[in-house]
């Protein structure tokens, strides 16, 4: 059979990282192929090759045989192949027909002065919504649609060019089970009719109920690939994690957990209570969530994006309201939502985003790292930059910060020092308790490690309280105990370090023991 | 085995901060080039005026200029302040014209246009100060709060205020205003306008607080990232609207210097003289960005100078009245061009 898409040999670069090496791909008419693999494996770069969205550096992608169409023919490109996105990509203000149809409406009369054929082209939208037993109202605007349905509008879109070949990337992340299971539903009816699928999903258990091949990408490689009925889960997380020897203890070495001599001056952190968190934020779900940090302890939270555990972090930290449930630190409520309480509570953050929440890019180091504490170092309000340089450079020296003096802007310092005065900001006010969301993300190795002993060290010597929510299992190397989220839940957890490495994984993926 | 690491690390560390400290120190030198790009245009003009008329480097021509562009000034500080929180007000142009017209009515008598009410002047001032804070929190609750846009939200508010101000006193322009009230825009310290140094102060004042205390730090750092100033615990709500209230009371400020000159209060004062395009444009030409988080206030006063002066050489030379506007509009544009050019890629945004 030939394959309504064939990739070989594909070759990606992006400056100093490889992210696609050699991957060889078929997609066959009829069959769902799942595709997974660890954040950072190469899933998203494939996906934006396949789609004609950047070009390989070497390699070819071919449709049905024949050469793909040139990088810019995006009509051509989309008559072959349909990508439906993590993020939905509809036109809110525009009616479904209308998406449907967008950019190719059928016209009345002939060349450039065509009028839209309407009533075609709803009448249309509707033959097509019927024909799949899909059932959305072709006249209702998209901005008044559910995600679901939003994503039978995308497939519709697909199909009404002529497509047989579709890309799902992530397509549950933002579903409810129930919707979850229309939508495999329509992926097999799909299927069955000779449409070819790339199905790429985190949740391994959707991967074994849907798919009828399975392919796992590991640092850019395509390590396996196989029909569903010859693996097991169990080769699928081995794939994903690597080999053997690397699935081991989660490194890098950990440092010496038990007894940990605390803080010599005895004061104790106060304990942190989260009861009955709910919350619905953009592609996640936190369904009353419940969990206790005691003084001084050192908790993970991880979990797959979208499993609510970044979520939960930022409403302990103040930076996001919950719908319904409270944060209590040292049993005084926290206003929920208001960062300024939490912080003058004794709540340090360190944002996911550095570069949306964690530093101000036009102002000098100094300042950002005393913006937490403004307040204490001001004299009658006023405070000179001198003062800000003296409180921030011990914090710079701690943490290696590299700037031309501590004004300069941090728009002009590197990635990894930015993080760095991101960290020394929420260390500036001395918190009780830490929060912190992925705080090594998009370091240097060498930086990596130093945040992560940095924060075991603060931790140990003032004896404040960790929460890291992080999917990087490295960073959970200093907690004390990880809890693992899955779908916005606590699904399970881990009370004694060194974690497995293997077994966290499983557990991100709703597998394994509860 | 360790220590050789450390020794390396803290070379390679040693060496990139070298690196970038030079870097830096260009940087810095530009940024200074920047805050004094208006510098060499001024001169350029001043030469140009002096050139074309005897009359303009005399003391009482430039104090003349002072005079005329103080009460500008001091509206351009309110605006300034907002801008660089990343707002914008474009309602500071009618609290200029409303908040001096309700205090006048208030206060002469009716024969002149009032009220009847004949207030003490004193207490007229104060209710110009009250209706600028009202006014300001209004914009800022509707911005903030509500979350509406504050281009609309201020356009909205602009005419409003300017139909009040038409209609307390169905179109007419109160005058005779008493001593206290006309004080500030008309008196004389020697040789210098008292809203000279009126402006001159607020001028000195505002960058100093912006400079150095924590709540002008607070609206740098908000406007040039909310999110961050947010996570970093600032009241970011509460600064926002207190700088709206700020630049209110400021164009209130304003509005009576310039009803204190010309001793009345037009109905057309403000937003019928359409004055907040010179604010915008002083503002901008003096590098204070729309987009927030980035101007200072000496580019703010050399923005608002330079207006001035070119309006001074347009009155000097007897400009053609009705192509007045026209020349106006092109100063404004040629300077916007010239501090792009000199201040390069971050200026004139």
């Amino acid at each position: 059979m030939i394959p309504a898409v064939s990739a070989a040999g594909i070759h990606k670069r992006f400056g100093s990282t490889h992210a696609l090496r050699g991957v060889e791909l078929n997609l066959l008419p009829g069959r769902c192929l799942g595709l997974v693999g660890r954040n950072g494996a190469g899933k998203s770069t494939l996906v934006s090759i396949l789609s004609g969205i950047v070009p390989p550096d070497a390699g070819a992608v071919r449709f049905d045989g024949q050469p793909a169409p040139s990088l810019g023919d995006v009509a051509a490109w989309r008559a072959r192949i349909a990508t439906v996105f993590q993020h939905s990509m509809v036109v809110p203000g525009l009616t479904v027909a209308e998406n449907v149809f967008l950019g190719r409406q059928p016209r009345r009369g002939p060349g450039p002065l065509g009028l839209v054929d309407w009533r075609r082209m709803r009448a249309q939208a509707r033959t097509i919504m019927a024909d799949w037993g899909f059932d959305v109202a072709a006249d209702t605007p998209c901005g008044s649609l559910t995600v679901e349905q939003r994503q039978v509008v995308e497939i519709t879109r697909a199909l009404a060019a002529g497509t047989r070949c579709l890309l799902l990337d992530e397509p549950t992340a933002a579903l409810e089970r129930g919707g979850v299971r229309r939508l495999f539903d329509r992926v097999r009816q799909l299927r069955e009719a000779g449409v070819a699928i790339l199905y790429i999903s985190h949740h391994l258990e959707e991967v074994f109920e849907i798919c009828t091949d399975v392919a796992v990408l590991r640092d850019g490689e395509l390590v396996l690939a196989a029909p569903m009925t010859e693996v097991g889960k169990e080769d699928l997380v081995t794939a994903m994690v690597g080999s053997p020897e690397r699935a081991g203890p989660a490194a890098p070495a950990p440092p010496p957990a038990p007894s940990r001599p605390r803080d010599p001056g005895g004061t104790q952190a106060p304990d942190l209570v989260v009861s009955s968190v709910t919350a619905a934020t953009a592609g996640t779900l936190l369904s009353g969530v419940s969990l206790t940090v005691r003084g001084g302890e050192r908790v993970g939270l991880t979990g797959l994006r979208g499993s609510g555990a970044t979520t939960l972090a930022r409403i302990v930290a103040g930076a996001a309201a919950p719908d319904a449930g409270e944060v209590r630190l040292d049993d005084r409520l926290i206003r929920p939502g208001d960062r300024a309480a939490a912080l003058r509570a004794g709540i340090g953050y360190i944002p996911e985003d550095r570069q949306a929440e964690g530093f101000v890019p036009l102002l000098g180091a100094a300042e950002n790292i005393t913006m937490t504490i403004t307040e204490r170092i001001s004299r009658a309000g006023l405070v000179g930059p001198k003062r800000r340089e003296q409180r921030a450079a011990p914090l710079a020296r701690r943490l290696s910060l590299v700037s031309a003096g501590l004004g300069q802007p941090v728009r002009e310092l590197s990635g990894g020092n930015q993080q760095k005065v991101t960290v020394a900001r929420a260390l500036a006010s001395d918190p009780a308790l830490i929060v912190a969301i992925t705080p090594t993300r998009g370091v240097d190795v060498a930086s990596k490690e130093l945040l992560l002993a940095e924060l075991d060290r603060i931790t140990r010597q003032t004896g404040a309280s960790l929460l890291l929510a992080s999917d990087e299992l490295d960073d959970l190397v200093i907690c004390d105990r990880v809890l693992v989220l899955v779908r916005g839940e606590i699904f399970t957890e881990f009370t004694e370090p060194p974690f497995d490495r293997e077994a966290l994984i499983a557990a991100t993926e709703g597998l394994g023991v509860r | 085995m360790s220590e050789i690491k450390d020794n390396l690390a803290a070379l390679t560390a040693d060496v990139e901060s070298a690196l970038t400290r030079r870097r830096s120190r260009s940087a810095a030198a530009i940024s200074w080039l920047r805050e004094a790009a208006l510098l060499p245009v001024l001169v350029v003009l001043i030469v140009v005026g002096a050139v074309l008329n005897s009359h303009f480097l005399t003391v009482s021509n430039l104090t003349g200029i002072g005079q005329q562009i103080s009460a500008l000034g001091v509206v351009v500080v309110g605006e300034s302040l907002i801008l660089l929180i990343g707002g914008m007000d474009l309602s500071l142009e009618a609290t200029y014209g409303l908040a001096p017209m309700v205090a006048a009515w208030l206060i002469v008598p009716a024969a002149s246009f009032g009220a009847g009410t004949m207030l003490n002047p004193y207490l007229g001032i104060l209710i110009l100060l009250a209706v600028g804070v009202a006014v300001g929190f209004a914009n800022g609750l509707l911005i903030v709060k509500g979350r509406l846009n504050g281009f609309i939200v201020t356009l909205g508010m602009t005419i409003l205020l300017a139909g009040i101000q038409d209609g307390i006193v169905k179109g007419q322009s109160p005058f005779g205003l008493p001593g206290p009230f006309g004080y500030l825009g008309s008196a004389d310290v020697g040789a210098i306008p008292v809203s000279l140094i009126v402006a001159a102060l607020i001028f000195v004042v505002a960058g100093l607080f912006l400079r150095y205390h924590r709540l002008g730090r607070a609206i740098y750092a908000i406007g040039g990232n909310r999110e961050a100033a947010r996570a970093a615990g600032i009241k970011v709500n509460r600064v926002r609207i207190g700088v709206y209230v700020a630049g209110s009371v400021l164009a209130a400020i304003g509005g009576l210097m310039e009803a204190g000159r010309v001793s009345s209060v037009a109905s057309t004062q403000g937003y019928g003289e359409g004055i907040i395009f010179a604010v915008f444009a002083a503002a901008v030409i003096g590098g204070v960005s729309l987009q927030g988080g980035r101007g200072n206030m000496v580019g703010a006063a050399s923005g608002v100078i330079l207006l001035g002066v070119v309006q001074n050489i347009l009155d000097l030379e007897n400009a053609p009245n009705y192509w007045i506007d026209a020349i106006d509009g092109a100063v404004i544009l040629v300077a916007l061009i010239l501090a792009r050019v000199i201040g390069g890629e971050a200026s004139a945004e």
